[in-house]
């Protein structure tokens, strides 16, 4: 590991020390965040599976009954049909904050067309496959909702899961390391001077004690 | 007041508008692209996409991908599911995970 370019002083060693215990401090809530985030990704990713499988299923069905439609209306009556919907969707979107991610959550209330009256046309020039395609759709709607709502979810955490896990990796595979290959060059630096400090007072010693006995012969 | 747009080709697209959708029937990648930054830019919350239309256009969703709004979220057209949802579900595990654990089993 690489050590860092620093003078090996007393100082920088109390300021390395200092930046060590918050690298670490640092790396173990980063790592409980990224556990816990993983722990609600999973959650939401089942759900959002599960959720997308049924709602693929449903829409199928749905496709199928609009071919039935189609093929026993002509298509400009089934247009004219459509045209203006009865009901009105009103989405209220708000976020909710998971681990300081911020995920969508969605509300829906629609406007017009009271319970079984959400058919836009009347019943003379069509056919009861549409009506039972719409009907089948429209009670898709809070699924296909809450399938948004789960999959937009979903993304948000990966994308921070794989941040957070990042920090963590550089934190304790490249910062913590080199810090404490510092911290241990600049402890054996401060030794090896103060050994050889003592050495030469030693030896200064030794020699001051030589001249004062020979001077007394 | 956030809307709700349903981005396809004419036919897989035209039953939601009964249900108070914003629909927007496209018949190529270039009018399906504008169409999308254009909701994008204005007040919708959702935006489902046929996999049929998404799947000329998944650069432009995934523009989008790592944005609160809207979520793009791609549905299945009349000619069934392409499994494009499924994949988005698949690659957002491996991203997170770093190996697919939901979908091993099948």
């Amino acid at each position: 590991m690489a050590r860092l370019n620093v003078n090996p002083t007393r100082m920088v060693l109390t300021g390395l020390k200092k930046r060590l215990k918050t690298a670490r401090r640092g790396h173990k809530l980063l790592k409980d965040k990224r556990d816990e985030l993983m722990k609600r990704f999973l959650d939401i990713v089942r759900e959002n599976k599960r959720l997308r499988e049924e709602v693929e299923h449903k829409v199928g069905i749905v496709h199928s009954r609009f071919v039935m439609a189609r093929a026993l209306m002509n298509s400009e009556v089934l247009e004219e049909a459509l045209m203006f919907p009865k009901v009105e969707v009103n989405l209220k979107a708000s976020t909710k904050n998971i681990m300081s991610v911020d995920v969508p959550v969605l509300e829906y209330t629609t406007e017009g067309g009271g319970e079984g009256d959400i058919y836009p046309y009347g019943f003379a020039n069509t056919t009861g496959e549409l009506d039972e395609a719409i009907a089948t759709l429209s009670e898709l709607v809070p699924e296909l909702l809450k399938l948004a709502e789960m999959e937009k979810s979903a993304q948000l955490l990966a994308d921070e899961i794989e941040k957070t896990r990042r920090r963590v990796n550089a934190l304790e595979y490249v910062l913590i390391p080199n810090l404490e290959e510092t911290i241990k060059y600049i402890v054996m630096k401060l030794d090896e001077n103060e050994r050889s400090n003592l050495t030469r007072l030693m030896k200064v010693k030794d020699m001051v004690l030589k001249d004062a006995h020979e001077f007394r012969y | 007041m956030y809307k709700v747009g349903v981005i396809g080709e004419k036919d897989a697209v035209l039953g939601f508008k009964a249900l108070g959708f914003s629909v927007f029937p496209v018949e190529n990648n270039e009018q399906a692209a504008g169409k999308l930054s254009e909701l994008a830019a204005d007040k919708y919350a959702v935006i489902y996409i046929t996999e049929q239309t998404a799947a000329g256009i998944q650069e432009e969703i995934n523009q989008y991908r790592e944005k609160r709004f809207p979520a793009v979220i791609p549905i299945p057209g009349t000619a069934g599911s392409l499994g494009i949802g499924m994949n988005g579900v698949k690659k957002c595990v491996e991203k997170a995970v770093g190996a697919d654990i939901l979908f091993r089993d099948d």
